[in-house]
């Protein structure tokens, strides 16, 4: 059951951005072997439905930042396919003029866009930041960026995550589990099972999803967006997927058991939304026809524009290393909340959120003191650790709603690990072996419930 | 209400001379006070009022949405500093020492200082803390690490040598668009005091100061070695050795207009710096001057500088790892006799 009902209309559209970011990157394949890209090109083939599912989630005016595999994100923010091809064209009309590639360009005024740098999980403090900055001014909005399971390992994903926490920022952290950071897989990377359970280090709420199923998707970050906006603080949410191509296009992925990927391929989110509409009589035909044409010839229009764009001209790369001042930028918070709430005299110690106990009560004794913790008994702090051990927490009932792909996936890895071995060593085949019987123990377990 | 006394407010008025560490805190403390979009975040800056109470009275003045205490986590501050300001705040960040900075080095260099080049997101934050040695302080509580980010185009670095231009150029980084790295040499904190105007003021960044007027040669220095330095000149003068002392100020960009004048004028110079010699401005100064000056020189340009070591404990290691007055003396009769 989804606890966000879709109308037709949302179905579509989500069946409509996943089938556009598979087509801009289908067309960036082939500007590629022509040559035409000028950098890497990388590819969210099978990711699609989570890029597309958590942004379809947002409003107009709330923040993201998209990773190297989000142009499904992007492109749901109203970012025009365009840019896209002339970012990676390195082209003079690119959102950056050619200053760099990808999906490294953002919009501070109108689509509210951070853009990622290469280093992995700088995004996570920045867009706590954003979401901070935003309750601070009383913009009611949310800010989400994404990660990968190979980003989750950074030590500022961690300090990041455990800021926003602190400050409970209404952040949503899309945490994409394709099982590889570059060559490596997720096994050999965090000796956990589910990378939402880091969640719990930082007292956040967290959810796992079936990364593959865009509705599944969208309501789950439907929901904690909402919950953040209300002011639950950060919410982790655990995709899980697989990543069907190499880290770049440069990258064969030979490691990949065979196996695996075949897996995957069948479960393409594309394919299941579209089954699941056909089934349901919301896609029929002809729908799904003027879908395709649509797309062809925003993408026709878009690609023609991106070639026939001029290079930059040399010297700008002279330009832009400072902002000039008022002329270059006016920079001018947008505040939604009256400024004397936070203008003395009528500041205060009141914020508009509180940990309890802090900067309110007496200090020990029944002195006044700015701070005051409260006494915690012992034994309270006790129980507590024994709750966290006990078997059945939340997070596990709500993998186990989607635990049949997650299972399967390691499954398969396990027998791709074998084929994995005589190609790879036997490392990698050891480590899925030992995932596999984890898994089996687990499943075990769950049949004799 | 916070007492003015004790959060600077109203500046300078007929308060008599203030120490460095007040004229940061007046700064701070007026600058938010002018603009609700001010901020300050660091560690221990709130309840506690800073490791060194530079922060002392802000957050019973401004409450807890503007004076922000942190976990212990560098890149955090710098990640949403930035965020922050994407969104048209002004966040100070307060590195409880400088040496901390490292910790988000990624975060200032790669994220903060190359945005607006790259996707025209200028960043206005300013990332402030005490830096410098000769307090004892050991190798971790005692370094001067501007290069490393005077090496970093996107940002500005500022490291003022007294109140009036600590007090200044900390306004004047507050206001800036771009993001400005702002040191504090601890050194300095309450031991030289100023008189303050009353009214507000800033101090331009990017401007070299000449601090004493001479003909037979330049010291070019910064922070703690400005007063060093001006000792030296001051000692030289009864040898007949006119010393032109300038304060660099800002290390990035760099005044290379009153460089480049003072060094018309005296033909020679020395650059004084507390921070280790290879890789030190004094080095890119001196090839400034080789590229558009060489007809201007009549000597070599001297450097008297940190030993390239690291900070060291004791106190009569440290001292022999520092520039002090009598380096500065010998090393400026030494280029005197070219």
């Amino acid at each position: 059951m989804k606890n966000v009902e879709l109308t037709r209309q949302q179905h579509l559209d989500l069946y409509y951005y996943m089938r556009l970011n598979r087509a801009v990157e289908d067309t960036m394949v082939k500007l590629f072997r022509q040559n035409k890209i000028v950098g890497g090109l990388y590819s969210s083939l099978g990711q699609e439905a989570i890029s597309v599912g958590t942004a379809f989630a947002l409003e107009k005016k709330d923040w993201l930042a998209p990773m190297i595999r989000n142009i499904g994100a992007l492109l749901v923010k109203g970012v025009p396919p365009r840019d896209i091809f002339t970012q990676h064209m390195a082209k003079y009309t690119s959102p950056t003029l050619g200053k760099d590639g990808t999906s490294h360009f953002g919009d501070l005024e109108k689509l509210h866009i951070v853009s990622p740098i290469s280093m992995l999980g700088d995004l996570i403090p920045v867009m706590a930041g954003v979401a901070m900055a935003g309750r601070y001014l009383g913009q009611k909005i949310v800010a989400m960026t994404w990660i990968g399971d190979g980003g989750s390992s950074t030590g500022v994903f961690h300090e990041g995550l455990n800021f926003a926490a602190t400050q409970k920022a209404p952040f949503v952290l899309i945490l994409e589990n394709n099982g590889w950071a570059y060559s490596t897989p997720v096994r050999r990377q965090v000796p956990l099972e589910n990378l939402a359970d880091r969640a719990k280090a930082y007292g956040i709420t967290s959810y796992i999803v079936d990364g593959n199923d865009v509705a599944d998707v969208y309501s789950t970050a439907k929901e904690a967006v909402d919950r953040a906006r209300a002011g639950e603080g950060p919410i982790l949410i655990e995709a899980k997927t697989f990543r069907r191509l190499g880290h770049a296009q440069h990258d064969p992925a030979e490691y990949v058991p065979k196996e695996m990927r075949e897996y995957w391929e069948k479960r393409d989110p594309i394919l299941l939304h579209e089954k699941f509409l056909t089934e349901k009589k919301l896609l029929d035909a002809k729908t799904k026809k003027e879908i395709e044409t649509k797309i062809e010839a925003l993408l026709s229009k878009d690609r023609d524009f991106a070639e026939n764009s001029p290079m930059p001209p040399p010297e700008l790369a002279e330009k832009g290393v400072y902002c000039t001042g008022d002329d270059c930028h006016k920079i001018r918070a947008k505040w939604e909340r009256p400024v004397a709430e936070v203008t003395p005299p009528r500041s205060s110690i009141e914020a508009s959120w509180v940990v309890e106990g802090f900067g309110r009560g007496k200090g020990s004794g029944g002195g006044t003191a700015p701070i005051h913790f409260g006494d915690t008994p012992a034994t309270e702090e006790r129980k507590e650790n024994e709750d966290k051990l006990a078997p059945a927490t939340p997070i596990e009932t709500v993998s186990e709603k989607v635990g049949k792909p997650a299972a399967k996936v390691s499954k398969n890895g396990a027998r791709g690990g074998r084929s994995a071995e005589k190609r790879a060593g036997k490392d990698a085949g050891a480590t899925n072996r030992k995932a596999v019987a984890k898994v089996a123990a687990k499943d075990v377990r769950k049949g004799r419930r | 209400m916070a007492d003015s006394s004790k959060t600077g407010a109203g500046n300078g008025n007929g308060g008599g001379p203030v120490t460095f560490l007040e004229a940061i805190k007046q700064a701070m403390f007026e600058e938010m006070q002018r603009d609700p979009a001010v901020v300050l975040m660091g560690e221990d800056v709130g309840v506690y009022g800073g490791a060194f109470k530079t922060s002392e009275g802000l957050l019973e003045k401004f409450g807890w949405e503007r004076v922000i205490d942190t976990p212990i986590s560098e890149s955090a501050i710098i990640g949403a500093a930035c965020g922050m300001s994407y969104l048209g705040l002004r966040p100070i960040c307060e590195m409880q020492f400088i040496d901390f900075i490292v910790c988000a080095f990624n975060q200032i260099t790669n994220f903060v200082a190359k945005g607006h080049y790259l996707w025209n997101a200028p960043a206005p934050i300013v990332i402030r803390g005490p830096s410098g040695g000769g307090v004892h302080g050991g190798p971790f509580h005692s370094a001067n690490p501007e290069m490393y980010f005077v090496h970093t185009p996107g940002l500005k670095v500022i490291y003022p040598s007294t109140p009036y231009d600590a007090k200044g150029l900390l306004k004047a980084a507050v206001r800036d668009n771009n993001p400005v790295l702002f040191f504090e040499h601890k050194y300095l904190y309450r031991r030289i005091k100023e008189e303050l105007p009353a009214e507000d003021y800033t101090v331009p960044i990017g401007k070299a100061a000449v601090r004493r007027e001479g003909k037979h040669l330049t010291i070019l220095s910064y922070a703690a070695m400005m007063h060093n330095s001006l000792e030296a000149a001051e000692a030289l003068a009864k040898e007949g050795i006119e010393i032109e002392v300038i304060d660099l100020r800002t290390l990035l960009p760099l005044d290379e207009e009153t460089i480049l004048k003072s060094v018309k004028k005296t033909n020679r110079v020395l650059v004084v710096h507390e921070d280790t010699k290879t890789g030190g401005i004094a080095g890119e100064i001196a090839a400034i001057l080789c590229e558009k000056a060489f007809g201007d020189l009549d000597g070599p340009v001297f450097r008297v500088t940190a030993l390239d070591t690291p900070v060291p404990y004791s106190p009569p290691l440290e001292e022999h790892f520092l520039p002090n007055t009598q380096k500065i003396v010998a090393a400026a009769k030494e280029l005197a006799k070219y």
